[in-house]
């Protein structure tokens, strides 16, 4: 593998509370290579978003980085601040939010906030910007772009307003995406155009995208390799193809079997028993033990294990290694 | 937007219709207005003399239906007490409460818009925290009693300012005007803090909230992840999506300042309408006060068509959509 565009390791986003530290991500890490899409899949309040916040600088405090590194091209940004963090949002690195109703300021047109963008980050003129927007428009699948440059977000469909909003993402050329659940408020016809818009972006562009989901199917149809996480904690990491035949963590293999397929003809959807700790909350042990089938009494007791406890794959002391039957 | 436009007025006439009702019929209770206009020594003949000549002994309707008919062309009667048109009374008063109220709206307007965006952005500063601790105190003390306070302070003790009147006024032939005196601008001082602290409060706490709301929309955290500059992000995205619930609002503060002018004008003895009104009362000077209102309600709703109107030109969402060639 190339170097990678983006790396996260050993992240870790504290939030001091009246009860003690929580820890919505703890010691995470991950690659990411030009062209190429990362996964990362997980329960509401998992801290897949938090991550990606992070990564971008977007925290809310009094939520930081208590520890870890993030490295951009190999250059650490999980430092900068200030003026200098504002250049490299927007212009190296991009977020897609997940609702497109509420991303675009509903006053302006999507031609300003185009341009705006554009001449923010690159020094040209602004008839050029302008020329750009409509560029970075048609990329993204507009039609009649002409006529709707001047349009404002209330004229567009939603699936058209998450392509306006990519186009934003994009527009001044970063090299890093994070799209935060792109396609969870969309219907389910579009959301396959809009995985797929940005599946051709990346590859056509060498983007590295950072794919934040809930929806394994979406990341089994999109992402290249996946990162499950769990309790704020990384479960698995590897290659979407291996983790889909043979997930090694019981949580991978719980929320592969939870998705709908019409081929098992099953009358109801699987589940995992039990929700995620919450966060002030955490089991003793590993965190998924009080949910997981395999439990053994390592893992109540043992100190949480990490992926190295797998060769780099799960963070589980038992981990499946052939397909379970379904 | 035409129809829109042509419904309105249509709306605001009807308005106007029942404002004047109501008004109208109030005074009926006022008092009787030929105690006062007739001397001690009046006779019941003189009394019936007058009352025919007022049209007073006709049925209410009648005489409101007169009103009307006269009002329509722009001629409101005499005054009972000063026995001159009241449209040229009022004209005549009306640039001294006009220019106090548009002094005070213009400083209320300023002020509280500056001062709402800057407890917004510094929410928790020392400053912003100062100040929204002072503006409880311009939102709950009366007006009048501002008014006192500053006379106190800023006539009796330290001698500054003066303490009622217009000062110096230069005539312009139609208007009357303070602003182009010393003691003429002076004078306007005192009264139009008076008269705009309250609106100026209230506005700055309307587009604080307003503000705060909209920096933790979505599209704010979409400017920020696009690397825009803060001040892009607080005045070209968050001010322009404030400034919508504020101009309704504002709208309406900026009418109720003219109308609550009453008690600034009395307070300072300003020679504007306000005044005029309450005199009016004390002497049921029925056609000055039947003028007086329907002049205040024009302006209400006058500005209420403004702030429709001005909707449109803010929000796009409200436009006729002409290009509707919706996405799919």
């Amino acid at each position: 593998m190339t170097d990678p565009v983006l790396s996260v390791q050993g992240l870790t986003v504290e939030i001091p509370g009246r009860r003690g530290i929580l820890r919505p991500v703890d010691d995470v890490s991950f690659d990411i290579a030009a062209g190429e899409i990362l996964g990362v899949v997980g329960e509401s309040g998992a801290g897949k978003s938090m991550t990606g916040n992070a990564v971008i600088g977007l925290l809310d405090p009094p939520a930081r980085i208590s520890a870890g590194q993030v490295m951009l091209k190999g250059e650490p940004i999980h430092t900068t601040k200030g003026d200098a963090i504002r250049r490299i949002r927007g212009k190296r690195m991009g977020m897609i939010f997940q609702d497109p109703l509420t991303s675009l300021n509903p006053l302006l047109t999507i031609g300003d906030q185009l341009t705006e963008t554009i001449l923010q980050h690159l020094d040209v003129s602004e008839p050029e910007a302008r020329r750009r927007a409509m560029t970075a428009l048609d990329d993204v699948g507009i039609p009649a772009v002409e006529d709707r440059i001047d349009s404002y977000p209330h004229q567009f469909s939603g699936g058209m307003r998450q392509r306006v909003v990519i186009a934003l993402a994009l527009c001044a050329e970063p090299e890093v995406v994070i799209a935060d659940e792109p396609t969870t408020a969309l219907d389910v016809s579009v959301q396959a155009q809009v995985l797929a818009l940005l599946k051709r972006l990346c590859r056509e562009k060498g983007l590295a995208v950072m794919l934040i989901t809930h929806d394994m199917g979406v990341i089994a149809e999109t992402a290249d390799r996946v990162a499950v996480m769990y309790a704020g904690r990384m479960a698995e990491l590897g290659p979407v193809r291996d983790v889909v035949t043979v997930a090694h963590h019981p949580y991978t293999a719980g929320l592969m079997a939870s998705t709908p397929d019409a081929s098992r003809g099953e009358a109801r959807l699987r589940q995992i028993p039990g929700s995620m700790p919450r966060l002030g909350n955490l089991p003793a042990g590993c965190p998924f033990h009080p949910r997981c089938d395999r439990v053994g009494e390592k893992c109540r007791h043992d100190p949480r294990p990490d992926l190295s406890v797998d060769g780099g794959r799960a963070a589980c002391w038992f981990p499946l290694t052939e397909k379970a039957e379904t | 937007m035409l129809a829109f436009t042509i419904r309105r007025v249509g709306q605001s006439i009807l308005v106007l219709l029942v404002t004047g009702f109501v008004a109208f019929s109030m005074f009926t209770y006022v008092g009787d207005p030929i105690d006062n206009m007739l001397g001690q020594e009046r006779t019941q003949a003189d009394i019936e003399r007058l009352r025919d000549q007022l049209g007073l002994d006709q049925p209410f309707f009648v005489q409101y239906w007169n009103f009307l008919k006269e009002a329509a062309q722009g001629n409101f009667g005499l005054s009972y007490r000063q026995g001159r048109p009241v449209g040229e009374i009022l004209v005549e008063r009306l640039p001294a409460t006009l220019e106090l109220a548009f002094v005070s709206g213009l400083m209320a307007l300023i002020g509280g818009i500056g001062l709402g965006i800057f407890t917004a952005i510094r929410k928790s500063g020392a400053l912003s925290s100062s100040i929204m601790a002072l503006s409880l105190i311009g939102v709950s003390l009366p007006t009048f009693l501002i008014g006192v306070l500053l006379i106190y302070i800023f006539a009796v003790e330290l001698g500054w300012l003066p303490s009622f009147g217009r000062g110096q006024v230069v005539d312009l032939g139609f208007w009357t005007t303070g602003f182009l005196t010393v003691s003429g601008l002076k004078a306007l001082i005192l009264p139009a803090i008076t008269l705009g602290l309250y609106q100026m409060t209230l506005i700055m706490r309307l587009v604080r909230t307003e503000m705060l709301e909209v920096l933790r929309t979505d599209y704010i955290r979409f400017a920020r992840a696009r690397g825009l500059r803060e001040r892009a992000i607080n005045f070209r995205h968050a001010l322009k999506n404030t400034l919508v619930p504020v101009i309704t609002v504002t709208g309406l503060q900026l009418g109720s300042i003219i109308a609550f002018a009453i008690i600034t004008e009395t307070v300072f003895q300003w020679p504007g309408v306000g005044l005029l009104f309450i005199n009016a009362i004390q002497f049921v000077d029925i056609p000055v006060m039947a003028a007086y209102l329907m002049m205040i309600s024009v302006m209400f709703v006058g500005i209420n068509l403004i702030v429709d109107l001005l909707y449109f030109a803010i929000d796009p969402r409200l436009r006729v959509d002409r290009s509707a060639a919706k996405g799919h």
